[in-house]
């Protein structure tokens, strides 16, 4: 296994820059997650490190070899990489065998030996017995299992992953996601896994990088991190829904819009008048009467396992979830039209600008 | 892009690519321009117009014209009549009909003309003389030797183009669309008018380019029968101009400004026809195949099949068969009785006549070498194309394409320009000059087949090789080359099988060692040899459909 170190990496085409100087250390052994909107340049960044493009400025370092900077650009098949791409990229004229012993036949790996690794490794993504199929004999996830086994073959020092469950149906996502991470904690292999699906990312990663659309890197840090200590707005919002309220202060207290309550919770710990509160729809908890904002319910959709609900209160829209069992529970499931009053558990405060593009 | 960044794989690669495209391609094509366009180093259009507006030129151009839109007509009639009778009525063995109306595009049509011209010339033709001898005729029925001659069995060769696409289109074509005009209470006389017609215009329109286009181009057929009736069409007066003349400055000088406008022509007309199928309306033909409505022939079921089969047998049968016939006489003009029949022609051309023998053995050596080499080039090419991200490669992908809308004669004549000494090179009448011309001319069929199987080869393909380790050779070597392996097959036979019967090119490019069948045929035809023709032409059918066939089978088996 091998960090990797990017230090000051840019990467433009066409004159339009998509990376500006970023830096970024992955530790051996570590499953690292790229979380960003489709066209941030984590792709790019992915390319990048995989020696399928060249960085115009900055470098990269994969264990202690630099393998670009300024004039060096070491080619994909000289970095000991795996790599698992989104649309599986399994070659169909070979058959899972010969798919997977492929790296170990190019090493040139004496025949017994790859016979044997390759059976090892198919066996650890759950395909054997498929070993004589042809790919267009397998489903999707089965082709994704023979991609990944691919990438695993030659025990690559680092193994990047992109966007590689994005095909895949809901149920085998979730599946996939555990499986890949059960196999990175089982080999102890260094993973940089790129994906735009938050859900994914907190599955699947010791630390998450959040991108944003310019390219740069807003935020690294654990889940937890990135989902309850979010650098910034911008952050919140991509991790999941999120309500946003423009609050001002008068005096010591902060004021909800069109002054229909104050904030009860502890103050913020952010200088200003006019902050920016966000919430989740979890957050919010609902009530008959009592303390809290009096609102309307606008929408009320049943989900199932829990119900979703649009609020207006003070001329702010809330996204709002409760559990359903527990709001039949205690008479709190409400019907479009009804009154309510909201309560907060939780919140994070921002500063203004983040309430300016309205309820996410 | 795929590789490294030194000087390595993809540049060799660019290189080559461009390198061949520009020597085979680019060269002799802006030669003619440039032939056409400057006289003694100066721009000087004036003395363009003068050449064009020589009376023979001129009438040349219209001749051209007033064929092309002639074929095209009743090429688009035909063709639109009976794909509408095999795909959309109950005519009885319409699945046969379907393959015999398409058997005329496998034969070369200057075999037909061959034919027809001893069946209806004026005074030799056997089908006059029938009229003439036994009925008591005065005059022959039919000239095939006219305009309308010429058209008849122009037609008969090239009616498939529109053939081929409506019959797609009519297949292709949601029925729901015709069904829900039948529930909003329309007949199927209406629903055919202002649905289905309008729906599949686009595809006769295609298709009827299509003929225009070859027609314009159009050598063999003219050659045959209008020469004798002084009917010159561009193809054929700059053969005759460059025949003659042996090379002189004013033929081929003649012969690049009617190259050009032949070239102009083309070009437009393949313009329109992008035009036609880029149209938004073709949209609604779907890709996937549906049962289409039937329309109940009733009463008119059996003639119609009667008029199909008479059809047949007139276009198909009594041609192939008159060739085979005449290739059997002993002396032309022969009645065609057993006691005048005789193998000795078939056997002196096939063992005896060197002439023959050769032109045999060079179609098929030409046929393979062009295929097997343009089928490679096409490779590299294509790759640049597809998947390279170079600047500049759509010039590439231009001249690949070039050769569609750049007639044969034109081709021809400017492998003359630049491969005669002219510069540094000179290979004229030897064989390898029309080698040349048959890469020119097929390397489009190669970069069509081969960009449809790159396109098919998913980048991330190649990419999760380089990743495996494999550099770029290996990655090509291993991925790709198994990969696009079916395109080449197929670029291989689609060069192979036409330069068998190829005769516009070579035409004008034989020494006196290095004819082609088609050309052994067209010059025994000239010198009177009718019977050797005949069995030549006969010999050719039997390679050739042979090679249809067997290619075809195989075909059928891999898939």
């Amino acid at each position: 296994m091998s960090s990797v170190k990017i230090a000051g990496l840019s990467k433009s085409y066409g004159g339009r820059s998509i990376l500006h100087g970023l830096d970024l250390t992955v530790e051996a052994g570590e499953s690292f997650t790229l979380l960003g909107p489709s066209g941030c340049g984590k792709t790019v960044l992915m390319r990048l490190l995989a020696g399928f493009e060249a960085p115009n400025a900055g470098s990269i370092r994969i264990g202690d070899t630099v393998v670009a900077d300024g004039g060096t650009n070491v080619p994909p098949d000289r970095r000991g990489i795996g790599m698992v791409f989104q649309d599986y990229a399994v070659w169909p004229h070979m058959s899972v065998r010969d798919n997977v012993a492929y790296p170990l036949k190019i090493g040139g790996v004496p025949a017994d030996e790859r016979d044997r690794a390759t059976r090892a490794v198919i066996g650890q993504v759950g395909m054997a017995g498929l070993e004589t199929r042809m790919p267009s004999q397998l489903s999707g996830g089965q082709q994704q299992r023979v991609a990944l086994a691919r990438a695993l073959v030659s025990k690559p020092s680092l193994l990047l992953l992109d966007e590689p469950l994005n095909n895949l149906d809901a149920n085998l996502r979730e599946e996939m996601r555990f499986e890949i991470r059960e196999l990175q904690q089982k080999l102890g292999i260094t993973v940089v896994y790129v994906t735009h699906d938050q859900e994914i990312a907190l599955a699947i990663a010791d630390r998450i990088g959040v991108m944003d659309e310019t390219g740069r890197l807003r935020q690294v840090g654990t889940p937890d991190d990135v989902f309850d200590r979010p650098a910034d707005a911008f952050i919140y919002r991509f991790l999941g829904v999120a309500n946003f309220v423009a609050m001002h202060r008068a005096g010591e207290a902060w004021c909800f819009p069109d002054g229909v309550g104050v904030w009860e919770g502890a103050p913020p710990e952010m200088e200003g008048d006019r902050l920016t509160l966000g919430c989740r729809p979890f957050d919010i908890d609902l009530a008959r009467d009592g303390a809290g904002l009096p609102g309307v319910v606008t929408r009320a959709s049943f989900l199932g396992a829990q119900m979703d609900y649009l609020i207006e209160a003070g001329g702010v829209t809330f996204r709002a979830a409760t559990d359903s069992r527990r709001a039949l529970r205690d008479d709190r499931r409400f019907e479009e039209g009804e009154p309510c009053r909201l309560t907060f558990r939780g919140a994070q405060w921002f500063d203004a600008s983040a309430s300016e593009g309205g309820r996410a | 892009m795929t590789g490294s960044f030194r000087f390595g794989t993809p540049q060799i690669l660019f290189a080559l690519a461009v390198g061949i495209l520009v020597i085979f391609v680019a060269v002799p094509v802006l030669l003619i321009f440039f032939n056409a366009l400057w006289v003694d180093g100066r721009f000087n259009i004036t003395d363009t117009v003068k050449v064009l507006s020589e009376p023979d030129t001129y009438k040349a151009l219209i001749n051209s014209l007033i064929l092309a839109s002639g074929v095209t007509v009743t090429g688009t009639i035909v063709g639109t009549f009976f794909a509408w009778l095999v795909t959309r009525t109950d005519l009885p063995y319409k699945g046969a009909m379907r393959v015999l109306f398409l058997v005329p595009f496998m034969l070369p049509s200057f075999i037909g003309a061959l034919a027809w011209k001893m069946l209806l010339s004026p005074r030799a033709g056997y089908i006059n003389r029938f009229f003439m001898e036994t009925l008591g005729f005065s005059e022959p029925v039919f000239n095939i030797y006219s305009y309308h001659g010429i058209i008849l069995v122009e037609t008969m060769y090239l009616f498939p183009f529109v053939f081929i696409q409506v019959c797609g289109a009519l297949e292709r074509m949601d029925p729901t669309l015709e069904e829900s005009a039948r529930i909003s209470g329309a007949d199927l006389f209406t629903i055919t008018r202002k649905i289905t017609i309008p729906l599949v215009a686009p595809s006769i329109l295609s298709g009827a380019l299509l003929i225009m286009l070859y027609s314009m181009a159009h050598f063999g057929t003219v050659a045959m029968l209008g020469i004798e009736a002084g009917i010159y069409n561009i193809p054929t007066l700059i053969y005759e101009r460059i025949h003659q003349s042996a090379g002189s400055f004013g033929a081929i000088r003649t012969g690049t400004v009617l190259s050009t406008v032949l070239v102009a022509t083309a070009a437009l007309i393949i313009w329109l026809q992008n035009k036609v199928l880029s149209g938004g309306r073709y949209q609604i033909i779907a890709g996937k195949s549906f049962r289409p409505t039937e329309i109940r022939l009733r009463g008119l079921r059996l003639p119609l099949l009667a008029f199909c089969v008479a059809y047949i047998g007139f276009t198909i049968v009594l041609p192939t068969a008159t060739i085979f016939l005449v290739g059997g006489l002993a002396t032309y003009g022969l009645p065609i009785t057993p006691e005048n029949m005789t193998f000795d022609n078939y056997h002196h051309i096939l063992f005896e006549w060197d002439l023959t023998r050769d032109a045999i053995w060079n179609s098929i050596g030409l046929g393979l070498a062009a295929a097997l080499i343009t089928m490679f080039a096409g490779v590299v090419i294509s790759y640049v194309i597809v998947k390279m991200k170079v600047p500049g490669k759509g010039i590439l992908e231009f001249l690949g394409m070039l050769p569609f809308s750049v007639p044969g004669s034109v081709i021809a004549l400017g492998v003359i320009l630049a491969w005669s000494g002219k510069y540094g090179v000179n290979i004229y009448n030897t064989i390898w000059i029309i080698l040349v011309a048959y890469i020119a001319r097929y390397m489009a069929f190669a970069l069509k087949a081969n960009s449809a199987a790159l396109e098919q080869v998913h980048d991330s393909l190649v990419e999760a090789a380089r990743a495996s380790g494999a550099t770029m050779w290996q990655a090509l070597r291993d991925i790709v080359i198994p990969l696009v392996r079916p395109g080449m097959v197929a670029a291989f036979f689609l060069i192979f099988l036409p330069a068998l019967r190829e005769l516009t090119v070579s035409v004008l490019l034989y020494g006196p060692t290095t004819r082609t069948i088609g050309v052994a045929i067209y010059t025994l035809n000239e010198d009177g040899e009718t019977v050797y023709a005949a069995a030549m032409a006969g010999v050719a059918l039997i390679i050739i459909v042979t090679a249809e066939v067997v290619v075809k089978r195989v075909f059928k088996i891999k898939q």
